[in-house]
């Protein structure tokens, strides 16, 4: 079993909704990314998500789009995040999910990158602008490869599409709260309990909610109709932040993901 | 008479130019696109969409342009006959109206309140603008800081049609960022908001949308010539940056295997030197901007910026459609510097009293080349796509 499925049913023991959280690898660097990892985990994060740096993020807001740049500025490649992904395997077991735009993967070649992926100890790819209809090759080589799959829904999405992503994905399904760009927001308007409820009528995969989640209020009311919330602009916030003061930038981080951990019980 | 027997159908229902095209966007979008093309086509197979359509290009764009025979440029090059299909002559000076109306008025038949665009030079803007003020919309123009200082003209045309002007300030700011800007804020407001791009880039629909509403270049393009030579043109050249009017021009003719066709791309200070908009010359097959083409990027797949002396060429993608053209051998890309392009710009002024637009002197420049070892019995369609009264400043500083 994958260590997604394995946390997933974990978690259902304890009544808990997971807890994923986005950092950008390299974000100011990418030994700073392996230790706000390291502390994340130690908060009680149950599965992390790493952005691979992308020169137009597209989906993002500004806060993403600018962790973007700076990790950019200096030079974060897939091969990097890779090595990335295997020092965090040599030491933990926590589910990996890699997040990206598709030129860089595209680039590195669908098939060694999903080979290189498995190997480093990778659980499960995400790439925000490949719907299932353009995924083919590169799906096809994460299957081969043992990876999940994940792949967005967002409240425009009709049945039909709700239909497409169920049998073309694994691992979970990521529910996009809000038509728009990534960003934290203080409230979040759609009925989002609807959402989540059609999506389950369509799939046994669990179902996570994501863009948009800055407050542990909110983790909780997602976490009640929800199998994982889904944090990333509010703690790349606290990294853009924190300038050169990294250890304040941990502190905070741990202190913030203890709290929306806690909130993810139901 | 193609070159082929099978007549050219791309692109295929998904969108894709044989490997290119697509659409590579969030899921968030995909209704959207599904939505518009489904629009699209329905308004497609409706006469009365294309009556609406054709009234503006004539009433109000002043179409059809002429095909005007360049004698003088003709006699100082010495060798095949050069027309200029006049695009610069059709209201806000270039191609670019073309499109926007046919996307206003397809905006209009769904019913949405509100358009947005991205634009480079302005030009695109200028007519997005027109458009909305035309049809009573609201309209929000994203513009890359660097481009609104380079093109202020433009930025006041835009804001005396009515339009709301947000100057862009992420990655590059100049059009990659100003699309990526505008994808957002569709993204965003997608219930209410029409999209208006630019050129035949972007998800599909619009890389075909752009390129049919566009063929009237060279729809009237043809019938012109052949009232004019009594046969079709050896040689057609347009330039390209997205490769909205170069599509317009060469679509009509694509079955036309004896009609040569040359993209010309901006080699900006050279292709050595790494400042340059010569996607498809120099660039390599990637994902951008919702559709797999050739692109500028570094060895990890991140876009580089672009370099042209012409704020519309000043891109590092291209319309998919001519990724497929360059690898299926239909349409020649070259490239010429922002040096030659600038000899160009004052050469057609100076020969025929026709200032053009920089985007269009690179095709000018690359005619320069050709047309002499060609014979007199031979005929050349240059896309005259602007007119350059935007860039005076611009060429004055360089000049």
């Amino acid at each position: 079993m994958g260590r997604i499925k394995e946390k997933f049913r974990e978690l259902r023991e304890k009544n808990k909704a997971a807890l994923i959280c986005y950092v950008t690898a390299g974000d100011p660097d990418i030994d700073l990314t392996e230790q706000i990892i390291g502390h994340m985990e130690a908060s009680g994060v149950d599965m992390v998500e790493i952005g691979i740096p992308f020169s137009d993020p597209m989906a993002d807001g500004p806060v993403i789009q600018a962790a973007s740049e700076r990790a950019l500025a200096n030079s974060t490649s897939v091969s990097d995040v890779l090595s990335l992904v295997r020092r965090i395997r040599s030491r933990s077991d926590i589910p990996v999910i890699l997040f990206g735009y598709y030129n860089p993967f595209f680039s590195y070649g669908a098939e060694r990158f999903a080979r290189d992926a498995r190997e480093a100890g990778a659980d499960g790819v995400l790439v925000v602008d490949l719907p299932p209809e353009e995924a083919g090759e590169l799906s096809t080589h994460v299957e081969r490869e043992g990876l999940d799959r994940i792949f967005l829904l967002a409240p425009t999405s009709t049945e039909e599409r709700i239909e497409m992503v169920s049998q073309n994905a694994s691992g979970f399904i990521y529910v996009v709260s809000v038509t728009g760009v990534t960003g934290a927001r203080p409230d979040m308007d759609y009925d989002l309990e609807d959402l989540v409820e059609r999506i389950k009528r369509r799939s046994e995969l669990p179902v996570g909610v994501g863009f948009g989640v800055s407050s542990a209020r909110q983790a909780a009311a997602i976490a009640s109709f929800s199998d994982a919330v889904i944090v990333g602009s509010a703690l790349v916030r606290i990294i853009e932040g924190g300038g050169e003061e990294r250890q304040e930038v941990l502190g905070r981080i741990s202190s913030f993901t203890e709290e929306l951990s806690a909130a993810c019980y139901r | 008479m193609g070159k082929t027997d099978r007549k050219y159908s791309y692109p295929d229902v998904e969108g894709h130019f044989g490997d290119f095209g697509g659409r590579y966007v969030s899921e968030t979008l995909m209704p959207a696109l599904i939505e518009l093309q489904r629009a699209y086509d329905e308004a497609a197979a409706d006469e009365t969409f294309h009556e609406e359509i054709d009234y503006y290009l004539k009433q109000y764009a002043g179409r059809p342009t002429p095909l005007y025979y360049a004698r003088a440029m003709t006699e100082n090059l010495g060798g095949a006959k050069i027309y200029l299909k006049r695009e610069d002559l059709a209201h806000t000076g270039a191609h670019k109206i073309n499109n926007t109306i046919g996307q206003g008025v397809l905006c209009g038949r769904m019913g949405k309140d509100r358009i947005i665009a991205e634009t480079g030079a302005g030009q695109h803007g200028v007519a997005t603008a027109t458009v909305a003020a035309l049809l009573n919309k609201e309209c929000v123009i994203y513009m890359g800081e660097e481009d609104t200082k380079r093109q202020e003209l433009n930025v006041f045309r835009m804001k005396l049609l009515g339009a709301e002007v947000r100057p862009v300030v992420s990655g590059t700011k100049t059009l990659k960022d100003a699309m990526n800007e505008a994808m957002r804020d569709w993204v965003t407001n997608v219930r209410n908001t029409f999209y208006i791009i630019g050129s035949v880039a972007g998800p599909h629909p619009y890389p075909m949308m752009v390129r049919d509403f566009q063929s009237v270049i060279g729809h009237e393009a043809m019938e012109q010539i052949l009232a004019a030579e009594g046969k079709l043109p050896d040689t057609l050249v347009a330039c390209v940056g997205g490769g909205s009017n170069a599509m317009g021009l060469f679509f009509p003719f694509i079955e036309e295997s004896g009609v040569r066709k040359i993209g010309v791309e901006a080699a900006g200070h050279g292709l050595d030197s790494g400042l340059h908009s010569a996607t498809i010359t120099a660039g390599s097959v990637g994902v951008l901007h919702g559709s797999k083409t050739y692109l500028l990027q570094d060895e990890d797949g991140q876009v580089k910026g672009a370099h042209s002396v012409a704020a519309g060429l000043d891109y590092p993608g291209v319309g998919p459609e001519h990724s497929y053209f360059q690898d299926a051998g239909e349409v020649d890309y070259v490239s010429v510097t922002d040096e030659e392009a600038l000899s160009a710009f004052s050469f057609l002024s100076e020969v025929e009293g026709i200032i053009p637009a920089l985007e269009t002197a690179h095709a000018i420049a690359h005619v320069r080349k050709i047309a002499p070892s060609m014979s007199s019995e031979q005929v050349i369609v240059i896309c005259l796509s602007g007119r350059g009264d935007k860039d005076i400043h611009t060429a004055s500083s360089l000049l």
